[in-house]
């Protein structure tokens, strides 16, 4: 049976050149980057390297980058760090409503610890706008923090024209863009943020390793305390093989960047066309705005866990924004924050394409998903209502 | 996640439709949870000759109402009338824990069913 993997967006195979260079740090390069000796000075040139490669993906200076253990270590960081390092300036915090919950929670966290949240509302494209977000901000304001890329339905958010509002009135601006980078060009003065998380699963490296990005003079208190790694902001002996690997993984999303999107567009609207040909069905998120590699879809009358099994049964691994698979009873916030009802919501299938994907895979998805479709629905009690 | 019984119920579900002329229909759920079952009973002879299933739901809502279908036809109203929710999830070789509650609700869609089949019989 054909084996189809379209869910990049949960994480990515690693990449041949990533596990060479991963595998090489293990083996011979097992030295501690804070030590004096030859076996320390290389594992700390190697760390260097590695920031510079990964800094030169989102155009930022090298000192300008923390490691962290992936992307939700990162959002934390971000948001309580500044949070605690601007406490006499305000207690006043801004996100929008489709955050990923590495974002949502601990801004969370902070409104139970007293502090106000605005969470901005989006369009039923997934967009925030840019004049909501101007008249939420207030002298108290301390940071902004607006996803770029929405990890379920892809929709891109106004990122540069956001954080120049926030920057006018004086306020950080925060973007997770685990979503984005790699996929999209991602460069930190362009958009103008002070912040910037990523991770390196998402894009063919090792889970277990991402990064904060804090532009020069940003007051952020770290989370953890212990030694002087990371410039104090995250303490810790480095993660070396991770890290080496994510240099390489960015090393490799730059190089080929351009290609891969262009390749991976055409593939995402063959799937947008192919699948909204079926009948009831709709695309969720911005037609055009959105990441080359996501499509999400919702087909009513049926259940998506019932769908995820039925496709993983002929082969192909996706995901649903179903309560079932969220592991609460409410479908995703996401769904349900761009207007959909939580019967449609449930009915959501997310495919998200990488490079291991081809024309073929799209054929054989496009085959197999009609099908299976059609016999959940034969089955439903709601179809036939109509 | 689920076990071989509930993946074989789920890809070859038994009883799967609808009646004509059901002597009771009986549904659950709505589809702001996510999960709809509807059940169709045909009885005679206060027994249940032939029985049928709808379900809107997840892989566990889809086995529980196959085979909750299979446990009772062929069985008296009483008989039906006894089987529980937990008993579906133990023929199924259990389900998981966050299932248990939403998407195991086939025994009681059978019990609207004969609740139907009784309120009609006693106003025919």
């Amino acid at each position: 049976m054909q084996q189809v993997y379209m869910d990049h967006g949960a994480t990515t195979p690693l990449h041949p050149e990533v596990i060479a260079v991963m595998t090489d740090v293990l083996t011979n390069h097992y030295g501690n980057p804070s030590s004096v000796h030859a076996w320390g000075r290389d594992a700390k040139k190697r760390l260097e390297e590695a920031r510079t490669s990964v800094a030169k993906l989102i155009g930022a200076q090298p000192e300008e980058i923390f490691f962290t253990s992936g992307g939700t270590e990162a959002d934390n960081m971000a948001i309580l760090g500044v949070a605690k390092g601007l406490e006499k300036k305000g207690k006043h915090i801004i996100t929008s409503a489709i955050e990923h919950h590495a974002v949502l929670y601990p801004c969370e966290v902070l409104k139970k610890a007293g502090y106000d949240l605005t969470i901005l509302p989006v369009d039923d494209q997934g967009r925030v706008r840019p004049e909501d977000l101007a008249l939420a901000l207030r002298e108290d304001t301390v940071l902004v923090s607006i996803m770029h890329a929405n990890n379920e339905i892809g929709t891109l958010q106004p990122i540069a024209e956001l954080a120049r509002i926030a920057k006018e009135r004086g306020v950080l601006f925060h973007t997770d863009a685990v979503q984005s980078v790699g996929k999209i060009p991602v460069n930190v003065n362009e958009l103008g943020v002070d912040l910037l998380s990523f991770s390196a699963h998402k894009i063919y490296g090792p889970k277990g390793v991402g990064a904060l990005y804090i532009r020069r003079g940003s007051r952020i208190l770290p989370l953890t305390h212990g030694g002087g790694q990371e410039r104090r902001r995250r303490p810790g002996t480095e993660n070396l093989p991770g890290i080496v690997a994510f240099g390489k993984a960015a090393e490799i999303a730059q190089r080929d960047l351009t290609a891969e999107a262009d390749r991976l567009t055409k593939l995402r609207d063959r799937l947008i066309d192919g699948l909204t040909a079926i009948p009831e069905v709709r695309l969720n998120g911005h037609r055009t705005e959105r990441i080359p590699t996501n499509v999400n879809v919702s087909f009513r009358y049926i259940e998506g866990e019932s769908l995820l099994l039925s496709l993983d049964l002929k082969g192909i691994a996706a995901s649903s924004g179903s309560a079932c698979t969220s592991g609460s009873l409410d479908p995703s916030h996401v769904l349900l924050a761009i207007g959909l009802s939580h019967e449609i919501a449930h009915g959501s299938l997310r495919l998200t394409l990488g490079r291991i994907n081809t024309e073929d895979d799209v054929d054989y998805v496009l085959r197999e998903v009609p099908v299976v479709v059609e016999r959940l629905r034969s089955m439903s009690p709601l179809y036939n209502q109509k | 996640m689920y076990t071989e019984k509930v993946m074989d119920h789920f890809t070859n579900p038994r009883n799967v439709g609808q009646l004509e002329n059901p002597s009771g229909v009986g549904e659950v759920g709505n589809p702001t949870c996510g999960d709809i079952m509807r059940i169709y009973i045909d009885v005679k002879d206060n027994v249940i000759q032939d029985i049928k299933f709808k379900t809107f739901g997840c892989g566990a809502a889809i086995a529980t109402s196959s085979i909750c279908t299979e446990m009772v036809i062929g069985k008296t109203i009483e008989e039906a009338l006894e089987l529980t929710n937990k008993d579906v999830a133990s023929a199924l070789g259990g389900l998981p824990a966050n299932k248990m509650h939403c998407s195991n609700l086939a025994a009681d869609a059978l019990h609207e069913a004969i609740k139907d089949y009784k309120n009609k019989s006693e106003q025919g």
